[in-house]
Parts: C-alpha cells; sequence; structure tokens
C-alpha cells in the first residue's frame, strides 16, 4: 500500500484550477520526484496534500486514510513534514529553536530526537545556537530538513530544496536525501533541478499544465529522448 | 553640582521620566507582540490599560467597603488581570478573528471600534468624571532620602515610584523568561517570524495568539495600573493619552521586538520630560505641553530614516 497518494485531484486556488486529474503516489521507502517546466502545479500539487488549497474533486490519502482538506497543524500531527520552498526556517530563532518547534506536535523525547538530528546534520550542531538567519542557504536547507524530521515524519515533502543554491550545496542536499531514505522516511520531492532529482528517484512524474504527462523510474525518465529534450534541457 | 544641577534634575525630570518610560515600555511590549504576532496595530491597547487600572480600583474599593482592608494596587490589579484577559478573548474571537484572514486595515479599523466601545462602556460603568486611585500626597522614602543625603545627594523618590521601577524590572525579566526559555515563548518568536511557516510546522497558532494576549495582556493592565498609581487618579481618556507614545516606542524598537520596545519606552519617556528641562537658560527648553509632540517627533523621523527600528524589527 502506497504511504501517500493523490487520487485523480482537481485542485487549485479559489475559482483557479490549477490541477486537472492529477494521480501520484509514494510507496515506502521510496523517493518520488516530480519535475516539470514552471507553472506546471507541482508546488501545488505539494501543497493540496498540507490542505492549502481548495480540492474540487479527487482525494488525498495517507496510509490509506482520506486526509482531503485536512487542515495543515492536523496533517502535520497526522505525519506528513513539508519543506517549503522559500522562508522555509524561523530566521530569528537559533537552529536548536528552529528543530523544537519542528516537534511541536511530538514533545516528547526532544533531547534524543536533536542528538539524532545533530548525527544525520553534523555542521547543524555546532551551529545550534546560531539564529537560522544567518546561516547560508544551503545550511538553512539543512535546518529546514532537520526541522521537519523532528516528528515521527510518515512521508516527508520537499518543495524544490535545491533552489538558489551553487551546485556543491545541491550536491549535498541530495546525498542528505538519500541519507535520509535510508533511515525509513519515504520522500516526496519537487524539483527544478530535473537530472539531480531523477538520479536520485526512485520513480518520477512529470506534470504539465496541471496534469500528468509521464510518470516512470528515474532512470527510465531520465534516460527517455523525450523527456530529456523538453524538460532536462541540451541533447542528450 | 548636585545643588545647582542634581537636585532638581534627577527629581524632577531624570525619575519622572523613567517612571513615565516604564509604564510606556510595558505598553508598547503588548503592542509590539500584537503586531508582530497577530499583524495589526491594536488601537484598543490603550484602553484595556485603562480598564485595567478601573477594575483594579473597583477591586480595592470593594475590598474596603466589604472587608474593610486597604488592598495594595498591584495585588487588587491580579484579580483584575483575569477579566481583563477573558475580556481581550473575548474580543479577539467576536472582533479579530473573523478578519484574520482579511485585509490588516480591516483588523485596525475594527480594533479602533473595539477602541471607541470599551471606552464608552467604561464611561456607562464608572461616569466620565475623574476618580481618585489612591489619595493624599505620595511622600519620598524615607530611608532612601536619608541614604542619599548621608552621600550628599537628595533623592526624593515616593514608594510608588519604586514599585513602578521594580515592578518593570520584574515584568520584563519574567516576560524575557518566557520568550526565550518556554515552548510557548519560543512558538510565539516563531509565529512573529513567519505565521506561515508556523501554520505548516504543526505549531497550533490559536494557542499561541491566545498566550500573546494572557502576556501582552498583563503587561498592559501593569502599565495601567503603574500609570494610575504615578498620577494616582483614574480618567477614562488615560489609555488613549497613552497610545501615541506607545506606538512611537514599539517603532522606535522595532516593530515585533519586545525588548526593543521596553528601550523605546524609556527613550521616549525620558525624551518627553527631558525636552522641558531648562537645558539653556532658565525656561523650559519645550514648554511641557508639547511633550506628546515629542514622541511624535522621534516616531517620525524613525518611520523616515529607519522604519525597521533600533532593533531591526519589522518594516511597512
Amino acid at each position: 500500500m502506497s504511504v501517500l497518494s493523490l487520487n485523480n485531484l482537481y485542485a487549485g486556488y479559489g475559482q483557479t484550477e490549477v490541477l486537472h486529474d492529477v494521480s501520484i503516489f509514494v510507496n515506502p521507502n521510496e523517493i518520488v520526484a516530480i519535475i516539470g517546466p514552471n507553472g506546471a502545479g507541482k508546488s501545488t500539487a505539494m501543497k493540496s496534500v498540507l490542505g492549502l488549497l481548495t480540492i474540487n474533486s479527487g482525494n488525498v490519502e495517507l496510509n490509506g486514510k482520506d486526509i482531503t482538506n485536512t487542515p495543515a497543524a492536523e496533517v502535520v500531527r497526522l505525519g506528513i513534514s513539508y519543506v517549503p520552498q522559500t522562508q522555509n526556517v524561523f530566521v530569528n530563532l537559533s537552529v536548536q529553536e528552529n528543530l523544537e518547534m519542528g516537534a511541536w506536535t511530538r514533545p516528547l523525547g526532544i533531547r534524543e530526537r536533536l542528538a539524532e538530528m545533530f548525527e544525520l546534520f553534523p555542521d547543524l550542531g555546532e551551529k545550534r545556537n546560531q539564529a537560522a538567519g544567518s546561516l547560508s542557504g544551503g545550511q538553512r536547507q539543512m535546518v529546514a530538513m532537520a526541522k521537519a524530521l523532528m516528528v515521527d515524519a510518515k512521508i516527508l515533502l520537499l518543495d524544490e530544496p535545491t533552489a538558489g543554491l551553487s551546485p556543491k550545496y545541491r550536491g549535498e542536499i541530495f546525498t542528505t536525501i538519500q541519507k535520509i531514505k535510508s533511515t525509513g522516511v519515504p520522500i516526496l520531492i519537487v524539483e527544478q533541478n530535473a537530472k539531480q532529482a531523477l538520479g536520485v528517484a526512485d520513480r518520477g512524474y512529470v506534470l504539465v499544465d496541471g496534469a500528468n504527462r509521464y510518470t516512470g523510474k528515474g532512470k527510465e525518465l531520465l534516460e527517455d529522448r523525450e523527456i530529456a529534450r523538453m524538460f532536462l534541457g541540451g541533447g542528450h | 553640582m548636585w545643588e545647582s544641577f542634581g537636585f532638581e534634575f534627577v527629581n524632577f525630570y531624570f525619575i519622572p521620566g523613567l517612571v513615565l518610560g516604564c509604564i510606556y515600555a510595558l505598553g508598547a511590549i503588548g503592542i509590539t507582540l500584537t503586531f508582530g504576532i497577530l499583524r495589526f496595530a491594536n488601537f484598543a491597547h490603550g484602553e484595556l490599560m485603562m480598564m485595567g487600572a478601573y477594575l483594579t480600583w473597583t477591586i480595592m474599593a470593594i475590598a474596603t467597603a466589604v472587608l474593610g482592608i486597604a488592598v495594595h494596587p498591584l495585588l487588587a490589579a491580579i484579580p483584575a488581570s483575569i477579566v481583563v484577559i477573558y475580556l481581550f478573548f473575548w474580543t479577539d474571537k467576536f472582533f479579530y478573528k473573523p478578519f484574520r484572514k482579511a485585509d490588516t486595515i480591516k483588523v485596525v479599523m475594527a480594533s479602533f471600534g473595539m477602541m471607541l466601545i470599551l471606552r464608552s462602556a467604561v464611561q456607562v460603568i464608572w461616569g466620565p468624571n475623574q476618580l481618585t486611585f489612591v489619595p493624599g500626597i505620595a511622600k519620598p522614602n524615607p530611608s532612601l532620602l536619608g541614604w542619599s543625603s548621608d552621600i550628599g545627594a537628595m533623592l526624593l523618590i515616593p514608594n510608588k515610584h519604586l514599585f513602578i521601577f521594580a515592578g518593570t524590572i520584574l515584568f520584563v525579566v519574567v516576560l524575557s523568561y518566557i520568550l526565550n526559555r518556554t515552548r510557548i515563548g519560543k512558538a510565539m518568536r516563531a509565529v512573529s517570524d513567519s505565521p506561515d511557516l508556523a501554520h505548516v510546522t504543526g505549531i497550533d497558532v490559536d494557542q499561541v495568539i491566545r498566550a500573546t494576549w494572557i502576556v501582552g495582556g498583563v503587561c498592559a493592565i501593569a502599565a495601567g495600573v503603574f500609570l494610575a498609581m504615578d498620577i494616582q487618579m483614574l480618567e477614562t481618556t488615560m489609555g488613549f493619552r497613552m497610545l501615541l507614545p506607545m506606538f512611537a516606542a514599539a517603532i522606535l524598537g522595532g516593530i515585533g521586538k519586545p525588548y526593543g520596545a521596553v528601550v523605546g519606552g524609556l527613550v521616549i519617556g525620558l525624551s518627553e520630560e527631558l525636552s522641558a528641562y531648562p537645558w539653556i537658560g532658565d525656561a523650559p527648553l519645550l514648554s511641557p505641553g508639547y511633550k506628546t509632540g515629542v514622541a511624535f517627533a522621534i516616531m517620525v523621523v524613525m518611520l523616515i530614516v529607519r522604519p525597521q527600528g533600533l532593533f531591526k524589527g519589522r518594516s511597512f
């Protein structure tokens, strides 16, 4: 059974419908990437899980349980951790305080959790008392991911985690994503850097104009000539 | 030196400036927290201060009439706080919550309406005339006077001012503990930082809002009671008169920055009083009638030169 599934979703912001019949699912222990051109509805698909927009028809299920239109705070409590693309850390709070806030819905055992996170993200341990706003973009992204993992996440949603980062940090983020997967947390990731994303993903979805266009194994999509020409940039 | 300059300056300008500064500071804490967390300028904040003072007075009067004992205002302020906090919750639920997702200006206007409603309610219940809060003349604290005379100075500080200083320090220490050490305080800072992120982090924003009303409310009531202790009377316009300087203090310190509000409050309070000191010649530098103008001038200059305030708050 899928951990998370979006079934035939028609959704958007108020009157504006962005997604037309989008279906995406994530199985246990999988990294799934959503790629596609700008404005294809990638982030919208992710936000529909969080109850942040209007779902006209279709549903969202977590471990087979319908969670369509559940408010964000409740979705988080159910075990879906979401890292927004921008403004994903509390800049005036220290690194450690950011992680503590991440554990809001699961306040017990924070100490142990913090220790685990500082092990998974060694750089953050040294900067635990520094304001998150004083960190570099890449480090902030690490804080945002660690913050999201402070709860017993059943799945981690990452919205363009490498946007605006230098190639060095991009690589580091993708390595971290694989590390997170190895701890048993499945990941759904929306990415502009489609090549790298499909490189680490088990499966991928290509969304175009708010609808499913292609789907397949990460490697297959990466090697598909048409997809390469249209979305991955440059001739393959 | 002390004879010619110090006596007058310290006792009649500096100490009153600090007292006023403490009152502004406590009031500005609530304004800056509401602005940071609920994202609107609460015009009714001064009225809640005033109501706190009126309720405190009422509790003192009841205690005297029924039990025949004189209760210290700070003690009577505790039950008064509970009433005012419920009033805060009530206004939030019926007035501000429906506007939570609306334009800020609508909430600001709602708070303006709330201000008029609260003041009128107080006028209906307690009457529009001044009431005596604490009768009599406040004498300088004798031991402080004795001690300062021994070292060649002469401090004329009444007990009520010592209470105000000590109370303000206590409130600021407790506030800093709450904001930096407790879970709810950190969440208040988080919501102030980014409400959207707080929402998708799973933070119970409604709980944070209630906490904000409590913290801001308790500080406002303390400010109202301190003001009433200082001027020894109650007026229905006392809160409104504090509103501009308190906003000036919040802006000076940086919107959303509680410590900034404290510093801002002290600076505004001192500036207002010291502007009337005869710095040049024998006449006051500025006529005391312009005191409020000083706060206004500081606010305007700050908004032009450094809108984010001294401590890098939110600019708007």
